[in-house]
């Protein structure tokens, strides 16, 4: 692998897993628990949507072989999706879709930290933007992890069960590949021992103040999203996602 | 050079058209920034787009005008519109194509709103962003926020997010109205 496929397979990385997840929280609109938090999970959507379309339009550029930004969102399938297996799980409880949110935000607000210093201006610049945005994400799931798992009886018990549920899904996260430590080596991507360290750092602490339990970190880990290898939920999401485009494919007008 | 400020829904209307008699050559640098306080935000019409810091620079030599747009959020809905909005400003005081760059770096920050752009959030009902984006802390305590309606700095966040991706939800614990808080980034 080249350099420069590895960069553009990071790129899609990077905005599959961001536009998975907004793609799931706006399978929210009109069905939140509260109005609030409604709000609040289309404004995160509207975020990873936005940053997704950065990603995209940048990755088009080096891919270079006619397909625009909407182009890779909405006629890739499953196989060429490069999401984390975690952001495709479906919402569940809002303690599972909090837990989801957090385990995320905690490595998408690391990634993009160390991305504003990336020898690539280009997404220097997008991550220095994310990465405002991101912290504003994280603030808001550490505190609802907080609040349940320190609230009552009912609550500790449901975001203990979403840890549990969710956490096949952590290892992923934080287990570097070949494009992981290429971009690493190219001066792109974060150092894998940091950002593994910084995940569990932040999580531990936060689930500590939450009087939530971990699971350990050699536990037997699902991974494959980073190389198109998905679990059932991908293909349901892209047939609501790219309906419209692929039975209309020229409608620019909506 | 303007009789009455154009709204955005002259602006609207006057889409495509470049008035006969504009003399577009004769407008200066000033002028052209002007024309841009007359932009709202679509979002927060209380503000102009040079207010909230978005136009970053002009660059102007009496036929061809560049401007460079920063948006304020990576999926702020609005980024289109207001880039349209400019356009057909322009093009109502004579200026044909008027180019509009997209640019990310530096990233927007709140910090660029200017002072009489916090007023008038104020004004607005919105209050406007506290202190400095960049000492803004990650897992920190909440700032104190004053309401904009009775001035008290009795209030509580009820929510991160608000109407809108820029704005968090407080409520003031003395006049106790809600209102939205356009936060630090």
């Amino acid at each position: 692998m080249t350099q420069q496929q590895a960069l553009q397979e990071y790129l899609l990385r990077l905005a599959d897993s961001d536009m998975i997840l907004g793609q799931r929280l706006s399978e929210l609109t009109g069905k939140a628990p509260a109005l609030e938090e409604e709000m609040a999970s289309m404004n995160v959507a509207l975020d990873l949507v936005g940053q997704a379309r950065n990603w995209y339009e940048y990755a088009a550029e080096l891919i270079d072989d006619g397909r625009s930004a909407d182009n890779l969102c909405f006629l890739r399938d499953a196989h060429d999706y490069r999401n984390l297996l975690m952001v495709e799980q479906p919402n569940g409880d809002y303690a599972v879709t909090i837990a989801r949110q957090f385990f995320f935000d905690v490595w998408h607000y690391f990634t993009l930290k160390s991305l504003t210093n990336a020898s690539d201006e280009r997404i220097a610049g997008i991550a220095a933007k994310a990465v405002k945005e991101a912290t504003y994400h994280l603030r808001r799931s550490s505190e609802w992890v907080k609040r349940m798992g320190d609230g009552t009886e009912e609550s500790h018990r449901r975001i203990q069960d979403a840890f549990n549920l969710l956490w096949r899904f952590t290892g992923e996260l934080v287990t570097p590949d070949e494009v992981d430590h290429a971009m690493f080596k190219a001066g792109i991507g974060p150092d894998p021992e940091q950002l593994k360290q910084d995940w569990f750092g932040m999580v531990r602490e936060v689930a500590a103040q939450a009087t939530l339990t971990t699971g350990a970190e050699d536990a037997w880990m699902y991974m494959g999203g980073k190389r198109g290898e998905h679990t059932e939920h991908l293909g349901h999401i892209l047939a609501v996602m790219q309906f419209l485009p692929r039975a209309y494919p020229d409608a620019t007008t909506w | 050079m303007n009789e009455r400020e154009p709204s955005s829904v002259d602006v609207l209307i006057a889409s495509d058209r470049v008035p006969a008699n504009a003399r577009p050559e004769l407008l200066t640098e000033e002028a052209i920034w002007e024309l841009l306080d007359n932009v709202k935000d679509p979002e927060v019409p209380a503000v102009s787009v040079v207010e909230l810091g978005i136009i970053r620079s002009v660059e102007w030599d009496g036929k061809h005008l560049s401007v460079d747009v920063t948006p304020t959020y990576s999926g702020c809905p609005a980024t289109e519109l207001i880039e349209e909005l400019i356009v057909e400003a322009m093009r109502a005081a004579g200026i044909r194509d008027p180019q509009i760059n997209r640019v990310l770096t530096p990233a927007w920050t709140t910090d660029w709103i200017t002072e009489e752009g916090r007023e008038k959030l104020r004004a607005f009902g919105i209050a406007p962003p506290q202190g400095s984006a960049s000492k803004m802390s990650l897992l920190g305590a909440d700032e104190v926020i004053a309401c904009p309606l009775c001035g008290s700095e009795n209030s509580e966040r009820i929510s991160e997010f608000g109407s809108t991706a820029c704005k968090a939800l407080y409520r003031c614990l003395d006049c106790r109205e809600p209102f939205d808080y356009f936060k630090c980034i």
